[in-house]
C-alpha cells in the first residue's frame, strides 16, 4: 500500500487536530489514538466515546426479489425482521469461507441498509454484483457518509443533548430521521459490548456532527482502544478472525447461520456440523505473568504440541491480563485446558476459556 | 515539548545513556520514544550479566498496540536491570529520564560514548 492509495476520512484533518497519532488501517489513515489506548478504553467502558467509522462501507439494497436473493447471499435469515431491525450476518465463498461479516437493516419490504467493513468494500461489491438478478438495485453508498460510533453508558445523554426529542431506536434496530436540516441515519449497535450506536451523517456534514457529538460529551476514541473493547467481548476482527479459509462454524458463528434455508456455503457448513469442524476459535486467556499476548505469536498445549496461532491478542484493560483467540483443533480446544502462548520463546502460561473475556 | 537532560547522551535509535559512574552507565528510552509508543503496559528486561554488543536489542519495551525492541546504544555487560518496572512499567512514560530506566550497563568501550549525540544534536534530531 503506498502513500498515493491510502485514503483519509473527511474527519482526517479534525483527527489531526484533536491530537491524534494517525495509522495506516485497511487502506486507511485513521487515529490509533487521542489520549492513550488505556485512557480511551477505560472511557467507553464507565462514560462515553466517539469513534469515526467513515471508512465502514454502506450498501442499499432494493427491489422486488430483494430479501429472497440476500436471503441466499447471506447467512442470517431475513425472514427475521421487521422493518426498522437490524441482525448480524456473514457472506461466505463457496467453500464455506467468510468474505465478510456485516450488520444488515430492513428499512422496508424489499429495502436493506447494510454496513460492511472497510477493507472490504470492493469486494463484497464485487462479489454482490456478480451474483444479483435482473431488476435488485444494489448501491454503494461508502462515500456519502461519515459514520460516528458513539459508545459507552452515557451514550443515552450524549444522544438527547445531540438530537433533542428524537428517541433512540431499541437494540439492533434503526432509525432514519432528520436533524438540523441534514438526512441521518441511527442504528442501535456497536463493536464495544457497551450500550451505544452508529451515526451516520452526510460526508460534507461529518466534521460538524463530530464536533457536536464531542460537545455533548463523548470523548474522541481511536481503533487502539476499538481493538481492545471487541476482543474483550470476543467480536471477530474479519482478516485477523475470519478469513476466507475458516467457516463461521469453526469461528464460532453458528448462531447467526440458518441453516434450514439455502444460502452460499450452506452445503459445507452442513457437512460440517455433521461431521465436526476441523479447527475452533478459542479464547485464550493469560494464568502467568508475561508479555502481551500478539497476533502471529504461537500456541502450544503444556507439554509442547503446537495448537495454532494467536489471530488477536492484547493486554486486557479491563482484565488486567493478555487475551487473546487462535483457531486450534477442536478435539482440543476444550474449556479449562492449559496452554501456553510462546513469546520470543518464551512460555506464558495461560488458559482456555468460554468467550467473552468480559462478562458483563 | 520534549526534555532531554542536557548531562546525558543520545542514539538515533531514541535511548539516553548517563554519564558514566565507575564504569557504568544507566540505560533508557526517551521522552519522546515513550510519547510515540503510547502506554507502556510491559517491560521485558535483560538479565543481569548478559553481555550485549552495541546496537543488539537489550529489552522489549511493549504499548498496548506494539512491541519495540530497544537498542544497547554501547558494548557491555548488564549489571543492574529495573525490576520495579515489572509492578509499574507505566513509570517509562511518566519518568523515562529517571525512575523509568531500563538497566545499567558496565562499558567495554567507553569511547563508544562519542559517536553518541549530545541533548541538543537529539532534540534538533527529533525535529
Amino acid at each position: 500500500m503506498n502513500a498515493e492509495q491510502i485514503k483519509n476520512t473527511p474527519l482526517c484533518d479534525k483527527h489531526i487536530a484533536l491530537g491524534a497519532r494517525m495509522v495506516p488501517f485497511a487502506g486507511w489513515n485513521m487515529p490509533v489514538q487521542y489520549t492513550g489506548i488505556i485512557d480511551e478504553h477505560n472511557t467507553v467502558r464507565n462514560a462515553c466515546g466517539v469513534f469515526d467509522i467513515s471508512h465502514m462501507g454502506q450498501f442499499v439494497v432494493k427491489g422486488e426479489g430483494a430479501t429472497a436473493w440476500l436471503n441466499g447471499m447471506f447467512t442470517n435469515n431475513l425472514n427475521k425482521l421487521v422493518d426498522g431491525m437490524g441482525q448480524y450476518s456473514i457472506m461466505l465463498n463457496e467453500k464455506g469461507g467468510v468474505i465478510d461479516d456485516l450488520i444488515i437493516y430492513r428499512l422496508g419490504e424489499e429495502n436493506y441498509f447494510v454496513v460492511v467493513n472497510a477493507s472490504m468494500i470492493d469486494e463484497d461489491y464485487d462479489w454482490l454484483s456478480a451474483h444479483k438478478p435482473e431488476g435488485i438495485e444494489l448501491t454503494n453508498l461508502s462515500a456519502d457518509y461519515v459514520g460516528l460510533a458513539v459508545q459507552g453508558p452515557a451514550c443515552e445523554e450524549v444522544f438527547a443533548k445531540l438530537c433533542p426529542g428524537v428517541e433512540l431506536p431499541v437494540r439492533n434496530g434503526i432509525l432514519c430521521f432528520n436533524a438540523d436540516g441534514d438526512d441521518v441515519i441511527v442504528c442501535r449497535t456497536g463493536y464495544t459490548g457497551e450500550n451505544g450506536y452508529e451515526f451516520f451523517c452526510p460526508a460534507a456534514k461529518g466534521v460538524q456532527w463530530f464536533e457536536k457529538v464531542i460537545d455533548c460529551g463523548a470523548k474522541p476514541c481511536g481503533l487502539g482502544a476499538r481493538d481492545s473493547l471487541r476482543l474483550e467481548m470476543c467480536y471477530s476482527l474479519n482478516g485477523s478472525d475470519l478469513s476466507p479459509e475458516k467457516t463461521p462454524l469453526e469461528a464460532g458463528l453458528s448462531w447467526c447461520c440458518d441453516l434450514t434455508k439455502d444460502f452460499i456455503g450452506a452445503d459445507v457448513l452442513r457437512q460440517q456440523k455433521a461431521e465436526g469442524r476441523p479447527t475452533a476459535l478459542v479464547a485464550i486467556e493469560y494464568t502467568g505473568k508475561g508479555a502481551p499476548p500478539r497476533h502471529g505469536y504461537e500456541v502450544q498445549l503444556q507439554d509442547g504440541t503446537p495448537l495454532g496461532e494467536l489471530c488477536s491478542g492484547v493486554l486486557s484493560p479491563s482484565l488486567g491480563k493478555g487475551i487473546g483467540m487462535a483457531y486450534v483443533p477442536a478435539a482440543l480446544g476444550k474449556i479449562g485446558t492449559p496452554v501456553n502462548v510462546m513469546v520470543r520463546g518464551k512460555a506464558v502460561a495461560a488458559v482456555i476459556v468460554k468467550k467473552p473475556f468480559l462478562k458483563k | 515539548m520534549s526534555t532531554n537532560p542536557a548531562e546525558y547522551k543520545y542514539s538515533s535509535e531514541h535511548e539516553w545513556v548517563s554519564p558514566v559512574v565507575d564504569g557504568v552507565v544507566t540505560i533508557g528510552i526517551t521522552d519522546h520514544a515513550q510519547s510515540e509508543l503510547g502506554d507502556v503496559v510491559y517491560v521485558d528486561l535483560p538479565s543481569e550479566g548478559d553481555s550485549f554488543a552495541a546496537g543488539d536489542s537489550i529489552a522489549v519495551v511493549e504499548s498496548v498496540k506494539a512491541a519495540s525492541d530497544v537498542y544497547s546504544p554501547v558494548t557491555g555487560e548488564v549489571v543492574e536491570v529495573n525490576e520495579a518496572l515489572d509492578a509499574e512499567p507505566g513509570t517509562v512514560n511518566s519518568d523515562p529520564n529517571g525512575a523509568g530506566w531500563l538497566c545499567k550497563v558496565r562499558l567495554s568501550d567507553p569511547s563508544e560514548l562519542d559517536a553518541l549525540m549530545d541533548a541538543e544534536a537529539y532534540t534538533a534530531f527529533c525535529e
